[in-house]
């Protein structure tokens, strides 16, 4: 940034500065302050962990959280299976095809998950007939969704390092392309690896259009059904979600930021049309 | 892995046996292999749904082609949701994109490794990516019925926020919460941007005898615009599409396309009414893409001086 070089200049802008910083962390931080005063309220103005308590015990919501996790999970690991090998694959040996992949792992961002749940919704009856009615089922359909935040992250990656020397010493040395693939490549990976399968975990565990328009109970799910009988418990589970995302990225960001290679991937791979 | 496993034992095989050398036309025949799983699981689960909502589109439920379904669309409920989404994603596109860019500018003046950036980094992207559902419970909380500043507002002042009715479940409710997610959005997709100033244009620039005003008309503001307009665009995509926000909020009702969509989807299907759902979806899909080119036109603008 701009350097400002007038010391009058500079009060001026140290003020208006803090006056922003104030102002957005007054907007902010209220609706977090109620979620915590809504989700303590006792009766009398005494306060109560209620609602809190009731969270391990709500047997729905338990089991939408372990649902959750395992999608994200699942996802993460099917997207890493499924780009890796083939992004690398593409780089060295079809660089014709590069600009389709891209296109494709793209593509998600200009159709709404509202959108892909109209187009997607009958062919779920097939996949529930050959995978069964659970719930896990999502993960192909979350693939997708984190296409392209993990195409931008594992992308930056692969252009960071010298893949076609790295992969050619590999093999004139013998080894075979499943060592080049995992002690080669996936070693020079770990910082885009590591955002893209965070990435995918954030995503999915605050997923909602698919999960509740394709009748799956997951987390976001049942925190709207807990809201329609006890507000306080939603609440309560909605503080306690945002601020494990919250963690959650605190710890991508200090592990990529440590890794300079990796730093670049996390700001392009934000760009988003899918939040919410 | 099975593919490439493939292509090695072959390609081993006649580095040491003595054989035919694969044609350079079959070699790359087998390369293509390779993407061969990626291209089905794309098409089975992005593409054949996109086609789906397309062709169904323009079908009337049988086997014949029909321009109902998007003839439908005129009507008034339709023609008011799409104006009332168009208004929600331009409002907010633009209060986010204005204030975000003053926060992003306000942590950028700070240290690049420092504390306060990475706690404003992490928590937009939270609340830009994530918060769905959960905003509209933080929402609730704080300006609900129940909200804390509802109460406040009514027991020590006296105000009644709700006077005017239900607005919080209305437009401007809408408007409020999905600035919630636009301002964060916009601090992450602009922070880059402003990272890309260099201090020495704006040293250069005092040494001329500019000041702050000059700087910001003739050098950053110019530079920057590309990135502001591409960002903004994002931004309107970003609340065209949202919806999970806008139906933990609204469980009755259609004010917007994507509520719209949530009726057609799991109402009783009227007979030729499943033709409609997906003519919504295509214009959405419209809509954005439109948007989605104009930003990628103006990004390639920004790298021009910011990379």
């Amino acid at each position: 940034m701009a350097a400002v070089t007038r010391p009058a200049a500079r009060r001026a802008t140290v003020a208006v500065r803090w006056m922003v910083l104030g102002l957005a962390g007054v907007f902010f931080v209220l609706p977090l302050y109620a979620m915590l005063d809504f989700s303590t309220k006792g009766v009398g103005g005494a306060r109560d962990l209620s609602a809190w308590r009731a969270i391990p015990q709500d047997e729905e919501l338990r089991g939408a959280i372990v649902t959750s996790m395992e999608l994200a999970g699942l996802t993460a690991v099917l997207m890493l299976v499924l780009l890796v090998p083939t992004l690398t694959w593409v780089r060295l040996r079809l660089p014709r095809v590069q600009r389709l992949v891209e296109f494709l792992c793209l593509l998600p961002l200009i159709i709404p998950a509202i959108v892909l749940v109209v187009g997607i919704a009958p062919l779920y009856s097939w996949v529930t007939y050959v995978f069964g009615d659970t719930p896990l089922t999502l993960t192909f359909v979350y693939v997708v969704l984190v296409l392209p935040y993990a195409y931008r992250a594992l992308d930056a990656g692969l252009a960071g390092m010298d893949l076609k020397t790295l992969s050619e010493a590999a093999r004139s040395l013998g080894a075979s392309w499943t060592t080049v693939m995992l002690r080669v490549v996936l070693p020079n990976l770990r910082g885009a690896v590591l955002s893209a399968a965070l990435l995918s975990v954030a995503l999915v565990l605050g997923e909602f259009t698919l999960a509740s328009l394709l009748n799956f109970q997951t987390l976001q799910v049942a925190i709207t059904l807990t809201g329609k009988r006890n507000a306080a418990l939603a609440i309560a589970v909605s503080l306690a979600a945002l601020v494990f995302a919250f963690v959650l990225l605190v710890v991508l960001t200090r592990l990529v930021g440590r890794r300079r290679d990796g730093a670049e991937t996390l700001a392009p791979a934000a760009p988003t049309a899918v939040a919410a | 892995m099975t593919v490439s496993d493939a292509v090695v034992v072959r390609r081993q095989g006649t580095a040491t046996a003595p054989g035919p050398r694969p044609t350079a036309a079959r070699r790359r025949l087998l390369d293509h292999l390779g993407v061969l799983p990626f291209l089905a699981f794309v098409g089975v689960f992005l593409l054949y749904p996109t086609l789906t909502v397309v062709a169904g589109a323009f079908s009337d439920g049988a086997d014949g082609v029909t321009l109902d379904n998007v003839r439908a669309l005129s009507g008034p409920a339709y023609r008011d949701a799409f104006l009332r989404s168009l208004q929600l994603s331009a409002l907010t596109a633009a209060i986010g994109a204005v204030s975000g860019a003053l926060l992003a500018w306000a942590v950028v003046t700070g240290s690049p490794d420092g504390r306060l950036r990475r706690t404003v980094t992490a928590a937009s992207g939270v609340l830009a990516q994530f918060g769905g559902v959960t905003l509209a419970f933080a929402f609730l909380a704080t300006l609900g019925f129940e909200g804390i500043v509802t109460v406040v507002l009514r027991d020590s002042f006296g105000i009644d926020l709700f006077a005017g009715g239900a607005w919080i479940f209305e437009l401007p409710g809408l408007v409020l919460v999905y600035t919630y997610f636009q301002i964060p959005l916009m601090v992450i997709v602009f922070l880059p941007a402003l990272d890309g100033l260099r201090p020495q244009w704006r040293e250069a620039s005092d040494n001329l005898g500019g000041n702050a005003w000059t700087y910001w008309r003739h050098i950053g503001g110019p530079i920057l615009a590309p990135a502001f307009l591409g960002s903004l665009l994002l931004l309107f995509a970003n609340a065209f599409s949202a919806y999970a926000t806008a139906a933990a909020l609204i469980s009755q009702g259609a004010s917007i396309v994507p509520l719209q969509i949530r009726a057609l989807q799991t109402g009783e299907v009227i007979l030729g009414q499943q033709g409609v759902g997906k003519a919504l979806g295509l214009a959405m899909v419209i809509v954005v893409t439109i948007v989605m080119a104009l930003y990628a036109l103006l990004q390639r603008r920004t790298t021009r001086w910011l990379r």
